[in-house]
């Protein structure tokens, strides 16, 4: 196949950035969309330029490291899938591909199609986990949750953490995200102690972090490579209106 | 080289009490007065890290990712073994301690096997504390499934993505200290070296991968949790990022690196599609359960498999271990396809390749129930290779997967270097020579969790807080290397990227100290890959400059280490001359090509200690000693 590749570069934070375009002119169906960028980089050393630098690390869907916006779509074409295991079968031969990075205020631009994430683990830190020190817990099994509930919970577990569902939206929301941890955990009875005071600090967060709010287009939903469902933000709302209304603990 | 184990006295099943109630402690009030640093935010370094951070210690934690949770433990998939005997079905810490014990095949430390076995419980009781979601029954306890090895059913699991929960688990825990201020956390940030002074590890050197800058760190202790070096093969199952360097970096100044040559291959991966290949792509052991492996009886045949029937096809598995058939270990299912495929009776691209056919259990079980079992595995199967193993068998091809050997570490998870602890995948310490499923998530968060913590204040409390100078000529030195060595990749400006090198050394790995070694095989390999080193120091290009983000810098820096390490590894599979777990010497088999291990000779740790710049390293050995269990050839016929 051959391909015409227009790739955002950009040398710095603050440098200004600019598309670039390359012609690949033997590009395999079966290569995945990181092995075709690969195959650009190594293109470009031999060019003797400088290659294209983008996120990635487990290339099998799962770390959540890699984050580009194919054709104007976060992650690309294929639902339920990051950029890392979509495949280039899923292209034309001839067809023109624009490569960006994330596009939100609260994931400035690093170099390329790299952006800085960290925005996310700070709403972890401010509030995400149950307040448990290692040892001194009580059996396994004497926390009993219905296996809907555990489910439930596993579904919402699911998510990657790869900023997808901002750089969809228009606001660049990070609802989804927030929403998926905090459903997770007030779904589980381990989580059931600091459930209002959890959603208060990661909503906090998120607002100080320069993410927007969610006005239900649904876009993150629609991008979500773990397909992590929008009652989650439902469940969000009712959890944080009930911790403003009765009190930071329930 | 000291290579006391410090095992402690007393029968097997008080060591571990005992010792921590002989170990000194730190009080409260000082452990505050101790930094020490952990590198690494897997499900080792992540535990070990936040546990560190509760007690007190001030803790700084490097991650080369972007994130702390995104460490490769996130990949794992299987599942977690731990010795609950929830099912009641016999299992005990016993049980599980002799499972590891043949699993590895007779080549690891009893001690250290069976205080894994004993903590193995607790890892399930915090993880769940912690609101990590485990699969659970209708009656909402937690549900068990069974995994090789093993004829209990022992393993927890949350979904495919037993991985991915602990880790978030454990980066909760480590981001509620962050938070806290209790842990500063370094993402992006490559540790380039370990700081001795005065025989003692007591900081860092690290590059920071945004900025470019190289700086130093100190502490009282130094733990690395940065996982496996599969990656020295190229193509494997591990990230893109996971490398030797830190691990290497610390043999260079003088701890013992610990068998090397063990290396897993796991028997059901997706097969290499093209030479535009960067990594391969894990499908679960459990496949094995309904999918029955075969290859056509005849060399070269190209009928598509529908067109081969039943009569001309060869169900290796089956034929060779009637008793295991499909479910035989690991190692054995690995070699039997590279067997198969040697003997050109191989399928699909460049005949690498075995069937898993699942058209059997479809006519047994219905579709339906099939797709119950493994929807998830052949949904991704299907989006790899655009086949649908609904209607055409599933191709797959052993790979590299893990890494049994690591630094050597006693039992309080000290190198040979006082003050360095190693812990989780990089250590060399409970798997022998052969890992069992379900048992590297164990052992990394019973380093990180529960035997760390305890062991790590025995040796701070035997140190003066804060007594190195940043300055010391030591640090001075280090940081000089690492600058040197920087200016030294940037400068070359030749002709092949480092991505070429890599992809040259994974080649000779492989066809050398793979899935099957022979002498006159290691040996070339010894003499080649020191050709392919000195190729690459004249001739690589290496792009961009020293400031700034340049992923390309960093990967010629790990290249650059798998170039030296590889060497180090066939040196190793060279003088075991035995076969023994995943480590297979053509000369030392049975008749039946079945594993020869020569316990009078070879029952101990090999242990390398690093003698400088184009010196021969030399070999030190740690006898195994066995009082609790008997040595057994391991037979799955
Ligand atoms: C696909 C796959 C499936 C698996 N499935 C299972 C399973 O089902 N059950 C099971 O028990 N085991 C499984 N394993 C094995 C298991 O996942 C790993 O052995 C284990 O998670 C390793 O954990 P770790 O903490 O030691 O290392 P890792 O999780 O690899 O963490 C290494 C850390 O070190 C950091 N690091 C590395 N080098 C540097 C450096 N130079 N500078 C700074 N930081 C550095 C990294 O950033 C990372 O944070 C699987 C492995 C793979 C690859
Ligand atoms: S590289 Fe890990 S999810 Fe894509």
């Amino acid at each position: 196949m051959k391909i015409q590749l227009h790739v955002w570069r950009q040398e710095s934070p603050t440098a200004a950035g600019s598309f670039e375009t390359h012609v690949l002119d033997s590009v395999s169906p079966d290569m995945s969309f990181l092995e075709m960028l690969d195959s650009l980089n190594e293109q470009l050393i031999e060019a003797k330029k400088v290659p294209v630098d983008f996120d990635h690390d487990c290339r099998e869907g799962i770390c959540g490291s890699c984050s580009l916006n194919i054709n104007g779509v976060a992650h690309g074409p294929q639902s339920g899938t990051t950029a890392c295991q979509l495949h280039m079968r899923s292209f034309k031969d001839g067809d023109d591909i624009y490569v960006e990075p994330w596009r939100a205020n609260a994931f400035p631009v690093l170099k390329d199609l790299i952006t800085d994430r960290s925005g996310f683990d700070r709403i972890m830190q401010s509030g995400g986990f149950v307040s448990v020190s290692t040892a001194g817990v009580p059996d396994a099994n004497a926390i009993p949750v219905a296996k809907q509930d555990a489910d439930e919970a596993m579904d919402a577990a699911t998510c990657i953490g790869c900023g997808a569902c901002v750089a969809a939206c228009k606001n660049s929301s990070a609802m989804l995200f927030v929403s998926a941890k905090v459903s997770q955990l007030a779904l589980l009875p381990q989580g059931a102690p600091e459930r209002g005071r959890r959603v208060q600090a990661m909503i906090h967060q998120m607002d100080q972090e320069g993410f927007g709010h969610c006005s239900n287009t649904y876009e993150c939903e629609a991008v979500c490579p773990k397909e992590i469902s929008v009652r989650h933000i439902a469940r969000l709302n009712r959890e944080y209106f009930k911790a403003c209304f009765f009190g930071k603990e329930d | 080289m000291n290579l006391d184990s410090k095992i402690p006295e007393g029968p097997l099943s008080e060591k571990w009490q005992k010792h921590k109630f002989n170990m000194k402690l730190v009080s409260p009030a000082n452990k505050r007065k101790y930094h020490v640093i952990v590198v690494g935010s897997g499900l080792a370094g992540g535990s070990a890290a936040a546990t560190l951070a509760e007690l007190g210690y001030n803790v700084s934690c490097f991650c080369y990712q972007d994130s702390p949770r995104r460490a490769h433990s996130i990949a794992a998939q299987g599942g977690i073994n731990a010795a609950k005997n929830y099912p009641g079905d016999g299992d005990s810490v016993f049980r599980l301690f002799y499972d590891t014990i043949k699993g590895g095949d007779f080549r690891s430390r009893e001690a250290n096997v069976y205080r894994l076995a004993e903590v193995s419980a607790s890892i399930i009781d915090q993880a769940t504390a912690q609101g990590v979601p485990f699969a659970r029954e209708y009656g909402g306890l937690l549900a068990n499934r069974s995994f090789g090895g093993a004829q209990v059913s022992r393993t927890f699991y949350a979904r495919g993505q037993t991985g991915q929960q602990l880790l978030l688990g454990a980066y909760s825990a480590l981001s509620r200290q962050i938070g806290l201020g209790q842990v500063k956390m370094y993402p992006r940030t490559e540790i380039l070296d370990v700081v001795v002074v005065g025989g003692k590890a007591k900081g860092v050197i690290v590059r920071d991968m945004v900025t470019g800058k190289i700086s130093r760190y100190k502490a009282d202790a130094v733990v690395l949790g940065t996982g496996g070096y599969g990656n020295v093969f190229y193509l494997s199952t591990n990230a893109m990022g996971c490398n030797v360097t830190a691990a290497y970096r610390a043999y260079k100044r003088g701890a013992g690196f610990a068998n090397p040559c063990y290396t897993q291959i796991h028997p059901t991966c997706i097969p290499v599609s093209g030479t535009h290949q960067s990594k391969l792509t894990l499908m679960s052991e459990s496949l094995r359960n309904d999918g029955r492996v075969w290859v056509p009886q005849q060399q070269g045949d190209s009928r598509p498999p529908h067109e081969i029937p039943d009569t001309e096809r060869d169900y290796y598995l089956e034929r060779k271990y009637p008793s295991f058939g499909n479910l035989a270990p690991r190692d054995i299912a690995s070699r039997s396809a590279k067997e198969a495929c040697d003997a050109g009776r191989g399928v699909g691209p460049g005949g690498l390749g075995v069937y898993l056919d699942f058209a059997d259990a479809i006519r047994r079980l219905g579709e339906q129930t099939v797709r119950e079992r493994y929807g998830n595995l052949f949904h991704m199967y299907q989006k790899i290779t655009d086949e649908n193993p609904y209607q055409v068998p599933m191709r797959i091809y052993p790979a590299v997967h893990y890494t049994m050997g690591g630094l050597w570490v006693d039992y309080n998870l000290q190198s040979t270097i006082p003050g360095l602890h190693v812990i989780g995948e990089a250590n060399f310490s409970d798997h022998g020579a052969n890992r069992l499923g379900a048992s590297a998530l164990m052992q990394g968060l019973a380093d990180g969790y529960f035997v760390l913590p305890y062991t790590i204040g025995n040796y701070l409390s035997g140190e003066v807080p804060d007594d190195v100078d940043i300055d010391a000529p030591e640090f001075e030195r280090a940081e000089k290397e690492v600058r040197d060595r920087m200016a030294q990749l940037l400068s070359i400006q030749g002709k092949k990227s480092p991505t070429a090198f890599h992809r040259e050394l994974g080649q000779v790995m492989w066809d050398h100290c793979g899935m099957a070694r022979n002498r006159a095989g290691l040996e070339k390999a010894i003499q080649r890959i020191p050709e392919i080193r000195e190729e690459f120091w004249q001739n690589v290009r290496v792009t961009g400059a020293g400031e700034g983000l340049n992923q390309q810098l960093e990967l010629a820096g790990r290249v650059a280490d798998f170039l030296e390490y590889g060497e180090l590894m066939c040196r190793d599979a060279l003088v075991r001359e035995e076969s023994c777990g995943g480590h297979f010497r053509e000369e030392y088999q049975s008749e039946e090509g079945e594993a020869v291990r020569n316990d009078q000779d070879f029952a101990h740790v090999a242990v390398w200690e690093y003698q400088g710049q184009g010196k021969d390293p030399a070999r030190h050995v740690e006898q195994l000693e066995y009082e609790n269990v008997k040595f057994a050839t391991r037979s799955y016929k």
